[in-house]
């Protein structure tokens, strides 16, 4: 399926990543040509598989809900770009 | 000194239980080796004070009599490791100056087992790349060159600072990550021996996360008895990686050298693709010889989904992708690029810090994963990598374990693939099914193309049976003899 600029503009919304109006014309190509590429998986019959999500078996380990971990603040903030007192710094989010 | 840098990893073993030289001398000869080889840019960070304490305490361990078994082996380790203290960036412009304040589980190990890091090896940005080309620190240089040339050709990636930096003698062995062929590709252009192991072998905690289903750690090593030694360091399970594997793991060292004979070795028709150059074909030819020669029984099997693995790949590793790396917000860490909103500042940061290759492969993983389009491309990829995997289970009923060619080409020139972003994928097409069904792979330097560039082939075996892999690749490096060396020019 060919994806155009206006969707390419939607798409990097979506992915939060700001792209010029000069880089959609050229990604909508890119990823055109891609997904031209991925259209082939169209020809395999499917029907009644199960999709996998994991190679490992599908029973995840169970553990007891406590605590096994923290207690480092200085350690979570190390490479914060912004801090003080002990907390990130944000942008403000509500007016 | 340049003797100490052209041991193997077992060689230094030895040499150190013998006391012929120290940690301490080891680990300087691999600092100055690495000083002189900048060209190649396989370092991103170097931590020769950190290398040099961490061998005088091995000297000190060996002194005492409680050396481990990894003692003062001086290793380099791939910027997607956090490692304490040193800079980790999976070399993205986007983790700007960060510092983990812990250390990922296979590191870790392999410090526990007395290993000393020289520093932090390049890579493509976040795993993701065939060349080391989306680097953020620029690309790695090959270490081998077209026989009369000086043209630079890649190492292959993403782990191409891990495989120029063991082919260049600069580490005794390097970790490498593999989520389509990551390790298997560069450790085949640069004539060095890679091994991804069964996924769910090593802890992908402290790895930074690309793919999360299909990336798994491994080494990249001179010989195959150095990558058993240090696989065995790496795996083992971990209880943060909640698809780490609570299974045994074996002593690879000792399968290696051990009979093949009478293993059924499966050769799959679908892999002869077209355009493949002959002389592959030929080394192909070589290898089967060789395991037939050794005892093995050549068996033709098909692994009929074989072409849609790549297509598949390229939805499920990029809609993991593009999940995985939305934590790159611009607030807890890494690159803040200021704005008036905070829409704004995501939107600068992660434009500013992510670079192209990153940026296609969240656009791609994205749009497959929204509204509308879930069913027909993720689930559509997920049904078609079980019926991948079901190949792989069909023909492990009749064989032992598979041989390929690892790529379809010998390393090929900066800049030359750059172009379509598909040309690229394609390096991958005889790697990447491995990782779709979570099997253990393993590239064995095998032969020089008419260039006198390194050819590798692959092992692929069934889950959990790297074992075997190691005993056919050790009968495969025996029978092809490989000895060639790049040629110094750096």
């Amino acid at each position: 399926m060919a994806i155009d600029a206006a969707t390419v503009k939607k798409v990097a919304n979506l992915a939060r990543i700001r792209e010029p109006e000069d880089r959609l014309e050229p990604l909508a190509q890119e990823l055109s040509g891609i997904l031209a590429w991925i259209e082939q998986l169209g020809e395999v019959d499917t029907d009644g598989v199960e999709p996998m999500t994991s190679v490992v078996a599908a029973k995840l380990p169970m553990r007891q809900d406590v605590v096994t971990d923290g207690g480092y603040v200085d350690q979570v903030l190390a490479n914060a770009p912004k801090t003080a007192n002990g907390f990130f710094v944000v942008p403000k989010v509500v007016e | 000194m340049s003797k100490l840098t052209g041991l193997t990893l077992k060689g230094a073993i030895d040499g150190l239980r013998a006391k012929s030289f120290s940690a301490a001398e080891l680990a300087q000869a691999h600092i100055e080796a690495i000083e002189q080889a900048r060209a190649l840019n396989a370092f991103v960070v170097e931590t020769p004070e950190h290398a040099l304490t961490m061998a005088h305490a091995s000297d000190a361990r060996i002194a005492a009599g409680q050396a481990g078994p990894l003692e003062g082996v001086p290793l380099g380790i791939k910027d997607l490791f956090c490692t304490k203290g040193v800079r980790t960036t999976a070399c993205s412009k986007i983790l700007g100056d960060f510092k983990p304040t812990y250390e990922s589980t296979v590191t870790s190990h392999l410090w526990r087992d007395g290993a000393v890091m020289l520093g932090k090896l390049n890579m493509d940005e976040f795993a993701m790349g065939s060349s080391n080309e989306s680097s953020a620190f620029g690309p790695v240089t090959n270490p081998w060159r077209s026989r009369g040339s000086n043209r630079a050709l890649t190492p292959g990636g993403s782990s191409g600072g891990s495989a120029s930096a063991v082919a260049a003698e600069l580490c005794l062995g390097a970790t490498g990550t593999d989520t389509g062929g990551s390790i298997r590709q560069p450790a085949a252009f640069t004539g060095t021996v890679g091994v991804k192991p069964t996924y769910g072998r090593c802890s992908r905690w402290g790895i930074v996360a690309f793919a999360s289903s299909l990336d798994q750690a491994g080494p990249i090593a001179k010989t195959v008895e150095d990558a058993a030694i240090m696989l065995k360091s790496m795996c083992g399970h971990d209880p943060k990686d909640s698809t780490s594997l609570d299974v045994a793991v074996p002593d690879f060292p000792r399968f290696v050298g051990q009979s093949v004979k009478g293993l059924r070795i499966g050769v799959p028709k679908e892999y002869r693709v077209d355009g493949m150059p002959a002389e592959i074909e030929q080394l192909w030819a070589d290898g089967i010889a060789w395991l037939k020669e050794a005892g093995c029984e050549i068996v033709e099997v098909s692994l009929p989904h074989t072409k849609y693995a790549l297509p598949a790949y390229y939805i499920v590793a990029p809609a993991e992708a593009s999940s995985n790396l939305a934590r790159y917000d611009g607030m807890r860490y890494g690159l803040r690029v200021d704005g008036k909103t905070l829409t704004d500042v995501y939107e600068d940061t992660r434009a500013e810090g992510f670079g192209q290759e990153v940026k296609r492969r969240i656009l791609i993983g994205t749009y497959v994963l929204s509204a509308g389009y879930y069913d027909a491309y993720y689930l559509k990829a997920q049904k078609v990598r079980r019926r991948i995997a079901d190949d792989f289970t069909a023909a492990f009923e009749r064989v032992d374990a598979l041989l390929t060619p690892t790529a379809p080409s010998a390393a090929f020139g900066l800049g030359e693939n750059q172009a379509d972003p598909v040309a690229m994928y394609l390096n991958d097409i005889f790697t990447v099914t491995v990782n779709l069904a979570g099997l253990p792979g393993l590239s064995i330097p095998a032969g020089l193309d008419a260039q006198g560039l390194p050819l590798g082939l692959q092992l692929i075996g069934r889950p959990l049976d790297e074992a075997t892999l190691f005993s056919l690749a050790g009968a495969v490096e025996k029978a092809a003899g490989f000895k060639a060396k790049a040629e110094r020019w750096w």
